[in-house]
């Protein structure tokens, strides 16, 4: 009761200046502000979280927890088998098989990919007539649908009555077995990817390339240096954290890919001998041919891994190769300072 | 928060759809029933119309999926939950993964029992004599071929002579594709694996045995079957397996001269070369007769008109219906009362020089004497086998090698 009474009295304006505590002892609409300033940025940005929440994390979560089950997805109950699944899966043949397959497709994609659209970024950069048409036509094949440009490029690496293979037999040439020899059917595949994915990268790094300063340029001209020593000095220097970036998502891509090597025949299953087996079409072919997954669920794990693995490797090597290309270029000053602090 | 408003919506979502339910069943409410299939059954909304006529209350609507696998996805993830069809068709080879959960499938009405073939109703009766499939078509096999490029090759050529050529066993068949490959220097079946399966379509247990026994790779009749196709089979045909784009484009240009053909698939070749006019139905098949193909409606057992549903699968099923799907899509019916039926035994099919299709396949129909146990793992045997012989047709791996990577691939499931 007299604690009640006693409180209007001292947090009364009265005695404000006596006791100094003016900060504590806050208006409601002081508090408000205050709260705002520290918990709306977090209302501003929960939305994405909230939806990662539900349609993201639940299911990583939820894949876990199947991933150590023998699981039936009809009556939607699983016994706990630890780590038996992870086990078998790191035991099969056609694991490697499609580890193998997955590397293959994606280095003779990322590869050629990458330097191809550097390639024609840099071009695009240059001053050329209808500038907006030649950026939008670059995008073009992105906008198809992947499973359109499957079903296009399937009839071109026909066996028997593919283009390709029509062309190489007019001019003498022996066809060339795309779907029965491993490493033609990755060729064919990541030309498909290749498609799709240059013209994409090609306009990011274009951004990236614009955004460098014009002075380095003008200076470079300046000082005698050739379009060639200009690229590799200045622009590709300057591109580094959007190489990064773009090589972390081919990464990514890359490790995933899925759609063309499931439309490259009628099947979709990777081929009689495995040839073009990617991990997610071995993960699909376990999960919803098999309908195991508790096991499908344990390779998509696995593949969480890999690609994490492959990330970081990727992004310290990039780090490093990028830094060393422009230790002579427009990075070196900094290293002066560096140098000087030592 | 958000999330508590999405379980909340969900509950109300699952509760209104619970209540429409059960007030659907009362005298004067319509009953929606929802009709999932896939590639085309012959249900076209002529015949839909027509339940609707007869049964004022009912409202059907159709769902076609593009493909089996699509249906097939479908149907597993949501068998056992909610979200299926009144009525959910199921294609023969993923049929007996489904029946692994037929205690969730409405049992077919007892007026309805032994109004199809036999094997086809033992097929979808489970091991506590549940039938819960109903019969749609059925896939008895004949052969087809070229008349006009088996006269260039001084093979016989009218539909009775190739039968009676081909009237024998396997070594039979073979026997004239060497002949014609003799004369012509071309293969003259279309695919290695087409063979196979009629092949594998004659052993009563290929894979694996109603106890569980796995015999994929011990069972002589499948070892058998594989050392006659890869050789004989293999330099005889055109591709490895069927339905890539270069072997639809075969159909047309004469690369092979004969294929095994269920009645489906006589649709698939007049699709694929209208402009050819050589193509006839011999009435006989390797080995007697052999089914291939065939569907089942069945009705989900937790779905909210059961009753209703088992009704119209019931009469989209019996004989009279079975006719007119026939007459809509080709596909052979088989409830025992239609293939009697006038309008089927009467049909001709013009593109194959007017055979009198509806004859042959019923004859083919009758011809059939084993019908292959099909377990849940039915799919994936079957699936290995095939592989082993196209990775010997390409060249891949010789005979010996990609039966071992098949006993291998076996011993991993």
């Amino acid at each position: 009761m007299t604690s009640t009474a006693t409180r209007p009295a001292a947090s009364g304006p009265a005695h404000r200046p006596a006791t100094e505590r003016q900060p504590r002892v806050l208006s409601f609409s002081q508090k408000l502000s205050r709260w705002d300033l520290k918990v709306s940025p977090y209302l501003y940005i929960s939305p994405f979280f909230i939806l990662f929440a539900i349609t993201g994390l639940f299911p990583i979560v939820y894949t876990a927890v199947i991933s150590f089950q023998e699981w039936d997805l009809i009556r939607n109950s699983g016994t706990f088998i630890g780590f038996d699944q992870y086990i078998w899966i790191l035991s099969q043949a056609d694991f490697w098989t499609a580890l193998r397959n997955t590397f293959s497709i994606f280095l003779l994609s990322s590869v050629p990919q990458l330097i191809l659209a550097i390639f024609i970024a840099a071009m695009l950069d240059r001053n050329i007539r209808a500038k907006t048409f030649w950026r939008m036509s670059v995008l073009l094949p992105y906008v198809m649908a992947p499973v359109a440009v499957a079903l296009i490029f399937s009839n071109m690496f026909g066996d028997n009555h593919g283009l390709v293979n029509n062309f190489l037999t007019s001019i003498g040439l022996n066809p060339i077995a795309w779907h029965k020899d491993p490493f033609w059917s990755h060729i064919a595949i990541a030309t498909m990817v290749n498609f799709r994915w240059t013209g994409y990268n090609a306009l990011i790094l274009l951004a990236a390339m614009q955004a460098v300063p014009r002075d380095y340029y003008e200076a470079a001209t300046v000082d005698g240096a050739g379009p060639f020593r200009q690229f590799w000095s200045i622009t590709l220097p300057s591109l580094k954290p959007t190489l990064i970036f773009v090589i972390i998502t081919a990464t990514i891509g890359g490790l995933q890919i899925f759609d063309e090597p499931r439309m490259f025949d009628t099947f979709g299953r990777g081929g009689a001998a495995n040839q073009w087996l990617t991990i997610t079409l071995y993960l699909y072919n376990i999960g919803w041919g098999e309908f195991n997954f508790g096991r499908a669920a344990a390779l998509a794990w696995i593949l969480f891994i890999i690609i994490l693995a492959i990330g970081l490797i990727n992004l310290l090597v990039t780090r490093r190769l990028v830094r060393d290309e422009g230790g002579r270029g427009v990075v070196r000053p900094r290293r002066r300072r560096k140098g000087a602090q030592q | 928060m958000a999330i508590a408003a999405f379980s909340a919506s969900a509950i109300v979502l699952a509760g209104c759809a619970g209540g429409s339910g059960d007030e659907a069943g009362g005298e004067d409410g319509e009953i929606t029933l929802t009709l999932a299939t896939f590639n085309d059954f012959g249900y076209d909304d002529e015949l839909l119309q027509e339940y609707m006529d007869e049964n004022p209350n009912i409202k059907i609507v159709h769902n076609k999926a593009a493909i089996t696998d699509d249906a097939r996805a479908n149907f597993f993830s949501k068998l056992g939950k909610e979200g299926l069809a009144d009525i959910e068709a199921v294609e023969v080879d993923w049929f007996a993964e489904a029946m692994q959960y037929s205690d969730l499938l409405a049992e077919v009405p007892d007026s309805a029992k032994g109004r199809w073939v036999e094997w086809k109703e033992a097929a979808a009766t489970d091991a506590d004599g549940r039938l819960v499939g109903f019969g749609t078509d059925i896939g008895p096999q004949a052969v087809c071929y070229r008349a006009d490029l088996f006269a260039a090759a001084g093979l016989p050529s009218t539909p009775d002579e190739v039968a009676a050529t081909i009237d024998g066993d396997w070594d039979t068949f073979f026997d004239l594709a060497d002949k014609y490959k003799a004369a012509t220097g071309k293969p003259m079946i279309d695919a290695a694996n087409s063979t196979t399966q009629g092949i594998v379509n004659q052993i009563e247990f290929p894979y694996d045995e109603p106890d569980g026994t796995v015999v994929a790779t011990t069972n002589p009749e499948i070892r058998a079957a594989y050392d006659l196709v890869v050789e004989r089979g293999i330099p005889n045909s055109a591709y490895s397996g069927q339905w890539s784009d270069d072997w639809n484009a075969s159909m047309a240009n004469g690369e092979f001269a004969a294929m095994l053909c269920p009645p489906w698939m006589l649709g698939i070749i007049s699709g694929n070369a209208p402009d050819v006019s050589g193509w006839e139905i011999a009435n006989a098949f390797p080995n007697g007769g052999g089914n291939w193909g065939g569907s089942y409606l069945t009705v989900p057992g937790n779905g909210k008109n059961v009753d209703e549903a088992l009704k119209l699968a019931d009469w989209l099923t019996a004989p009279e219906q079975q006719e007119k799907t026939f007459v809509n899509v080709g596909a052979f019916p088989s409830a025992v009362d239609a293939q009697s039926a006038s309008s089927i035994v009467d049909s001709t099919n013009e593109f194959f020089n007017n055979a009198p299709t509806g004859q042959i396949f019923a004859e083919r129909s009758d011809a059939i004497e084993v019908t292959p146990f099909k377990s849940a793992n039915y799919f994936k045997y079957n699936t290995a086998l095939q592989d082993a012989i196209t990775r010997v047709f390409d060249g891949v791996e010789d005979a010996e090698t990609s039966w071992n990577t098949f006993v291998a691939e076996v011993e991993a499931f």
